[in-house]
């Protein structure tokens, strides 16, 4: 790193530095007459070192506002991308991806599936978009946050004559008076300026904290992208879900069973039944099916208090009760559940009777009930008839001929039973199900479907999260960087007390006719006239 | 000579600092990053139960399935000192139904070696278990998940999920899916136990 001795005051600089630290004399000889760049004051950016390790590299990489903007930019576009079909998430569960997306949206469909934009914003590509504007962001704030305040912080009251004559706002003055140097001063008071002097020389500075705000917009974000990285932590964030049967308690997931979950009822009701729904007839008759008008589960939420091993049979404590309503979760130890899907009439018990093979409408000889979620595999009666459950398949269907379940839920039953009695010869079998019952061979005696009971299915949205507070500090932070940045500005005055007369230059980061307006108010009342614009007088 | 000495010196301790600074907080952003990528990418089929954990302790009912299953019930704990295969499964599950022979015609022999097959159903009723196990003539013990309890602890998302467990009652292999026949045995001789 090489350092730039200022010609005048023999402070030495960093190399990269246009404003000399020491004394603001400019350093760059070669291009007087054009206005002086304030950026950072004129002080080197961190990254500005000569380019030796690898790691320096990489710093100098992410420090360069054009690597920031490009990444945002392409962050931006490859968001933008992903909305315009829907995210896999919301696409119906049943079908396959790749066929859906070609269907609906024809080939711009495919090349966005193919792309991978299907399941844009959890790819590992865009993940490690969002990081690396994350670590652009930080380290863009190091390298020029750092000598910025520097700079600011260790100013100097005096500065060299060329400094200020290469300011945008310029005067020289030298028909005065004394008394017109203290109203001037006093003047800058009363504006709220901040007045240093030394040997003569001041500056009048307000509005410094306001050159802080995009820094504090960056660590909003930066906790903001914290927040988000933070829901990878199991502890921190949860989002789950669950089935629960009418009168069946469940465990509810992510909670290492400590909390069980009882569905008492689930409520549904539609559009149509109620004399109010009358104003809805027409439009309830050009829809298909019932429209639901309210759903909601009530349930009973418990606790394991034993401290048995998992799997035992766990000793529930009530903790909780009432209703979930679609936003009116049920919480427990900030876990919320949430009225999320539903499931109506799923078969629990089947009624049937035996009856003689030829006469349907002849009286039961036995009639009983299967529970479908115990079903017992044996049912005896006392007139000498038995009937054994050889096979049960809660969701039937039929499979390369064979008869099999494709779940664990009773939402079409099938059975093969089998008979036995005082006058069957060794057993009769049939098979039973939705529409179909098949007697095996020549059978004497039939059983057929006489009732059902049903119950409903309620689905449950596990939802947990301790990093909004995070996002939500982080996005406060910001706003408050936004405000800071956006409604105050950073005015200088220098005024420089040569021999026979006096410079007075002007400096802002933004709104320059404000600062302008204030200017000449600042000068009323004294001999001093407007100082000139040097970027019109160039224009001119 | 001496001043010319000193500055270089200043100016190799600044550049040491610089390299140091620079360095630690590139390592802990970029390790940020990896931990973002490597955490998204593994979120879903990470189990609570993975490879080199010790496999949680659960009891849970037995199906009678043997005529000399005394016990009604079987806790994990109970195994220590044999190995462990531990199949999550379902009758509904054609994979897993497609597994059962393999299991059936392996276990004898290994229970020789002090390993113990242990499959843990998680269908809804008791009777399906009884009349699958009647039909594919199991002898090895076949728990009864009734509440899932278990499979929530181990965090089961697919089946069949299968874990091998070594004597000590930690997890040596954990396998996603269908396992064929040689793939089954390889992994049952890993965790026969030593001095066997």
């Amino acid at each position: 790193m090489n350092t730039i001795k200022c010609s005048t005051c023999g402070h030495p600089n960093k190399e990269g530095t246009t404003i000399c630290g020491k004394c603001g004399k400019p350093l760059d000889n070669d291009q007087q007459g054009t206005l002086l760049n304030m950026r950072y004051d004129g002080s080197a950016i961190r990254s500005k070192t000569k380019n030796r390790s690898i790691v320096d590299k990489t710093w100098n990489f992410f420090s360069s506002i054009k690597v920031g903007v490009t990444l945002i930019a392409i962050a931006l576009v490859a968001s933008a991308l992903g909305t315009i079909y829907p995210q896999e998430m919301y696409i119906p569960q049943n079908v396959d991806p790749a066929l859906h997306y070609r269907d609906q949206y024809g080939l711009s469909g495919q090349i966005f599936y193919q792309l991978g934009f299907h399941n844009l914003y959890n790819s590992w590509w865009y993940m490690v978009l969002i990081a690396l504007i994350g670590i652009s962001i930080f380290i863009v704030s190091i390298d020029r946050g750092v000598p910025l305040y520097k700079a600011l912080k260790n100013q100097a009251i005096k500065r060299h004559p060329n400094f200020l004559k290469r300011q945008k706002l310029f005067g020289e003055y030298t028909d005065y008076h004394a008394e017109d140097k203290t109203r001037f001063i006093n003047n800058l008071k009363k504006h709220r300026y901040k007045i240093t002097e030394k040997d003569g020389h001041i500056l009048a500075e307000k509005g410094r904290f306001s050159r802080w705000g995009p820094y504090v917009n960056h660590l909003g974000l930066i906790i903001f992208l914290l927040g988000t990285l933070f829901r990878f932590i199991p502890f921190m964030y949860v989002d789950d879900f669950v089935w629960v049967r009418e009168d069946e308690t469940a465990v509810i997931p992510s909670t290492n069973q400590q909390y069980y979950i009882k569905n008492e009822e689930f409520i549904f009701e539609t559009y149509g039944n109620d004399d109010e729904d009358e104003i809805f007839e027409a439009a309830l008759q050009n829809t298909n099916g019932p429209v639901p008008k309210h759903f909601e589960t009530s349930a009973i939420i418990y606790e394991d208090v034993s401290k048995d091993v998992i799997g035992s049979e766990p000793e529930l404590k009530e903790v909780k009760s009432g209703e979930i309503i679609v936003n009116e979760p049920l919480k427990i130890d900030g876990l919320a559940l949430y009225q999320d899907s539903y499931q109506l009439n799923e078969f629990q018990t089947m009624s049937f009777k035996l009856h003689e093979v030829d006469e349907e409408e002849e009286e039961a000889i036995v009639e009983f009930t299967v529970d479908l979620t115990d079903p017992e595999s044996e049912y005896v009666f006392d007139n000498g008839y038995r009937i054994e459950l050889n096979r049960f398949y809660p969701e039937y269907e039929l499979n390369n001929g064979e008869p099999r379940s494709k779940s664990n839920y009773p939402r079409n039953p099938g059975f093969v039973f089998f008979v036995y009695g005082p006058d069957i010869e060794e057993r009769e079998a049939s098979f039973l199900a939705i529409g179909q019952n098949i007697p095996s061979g020549d059978n004497q005696y039939k059983l057929s479907l006489t009732d059902f009971g049903v119950r409903d299915v309620s689905g449950l949205k596990v939802r947990k999260d301790l990093t909004l507070p995070i996002i939500g500090l982080g996005a406060f932070i910001f706003m408050i960087g936004v405000v800071q940045g956006m409604y105050w500005q950073h005015r200088r005055i220098w005024i420089h007390q040569a021999t026979d007369r006096i410079y007075i230059a002007c400096h802002t980061n933004k709104n320059w006719y404000g600062l302008t307006k204030e200017f000449e108010k600042i000068i009323d009342g004294t001999s001093f006239t407007m100082v000139r614009d040097q970027e019109k007088k160039n224009d001119a | 000579m001496d001043k010319i000495e000193q500055a270089k010196q200043k100016k190799q301790v600044k550049k040491r600092n610089r390299f140091i600074f620079r360095s630690a907080i590139l390592v802990v952003l970029f390790g940020a990053l990896l931990f973002a990528v490597v955490s998204n990418l593994t979120a879903e089929e990470e189990a609570a139960v993975d490879i080199k954990d010790q496999a949680p302790d659960f009891e849970l009912n037995r199906i009678a399935n043997n005529e000399d299953t005394v016990e009604s019930s079987l806790q994990l704990s109970d195994l220590e000192g044999k190995g462990v295969m531990l199949n999550f499964w379902a009758t509904y599950c054609e994979p897993c139904e497609r597994e059962m022979p393999y299991m059936e015609e392996l276990y004898p022999k290994y229970k020789e070696q002090g390993v113990e097959i242990v499959a843990v159903s998680v269908d809804a009723t008791e009777l399906v278990i009884d009349k699958f196990v009647d039909q594919y003539n199991l002898s090895f013990p076949i728990l009864h998940d009734k509440n899932s309890q278990v499979l929530d602890a181990y965090g089961i998302r697919p089946l069949p999920t299968t874990y091998f467990i070594d004597e000590n009652g930690v997890v040596v292999e954990r396998v996603l899916g269908e396992l064929s026949l040689e793939r089954l045995e390889g992994y049952l001789q890993q965790i026969v136990p030593e001095g066997t």
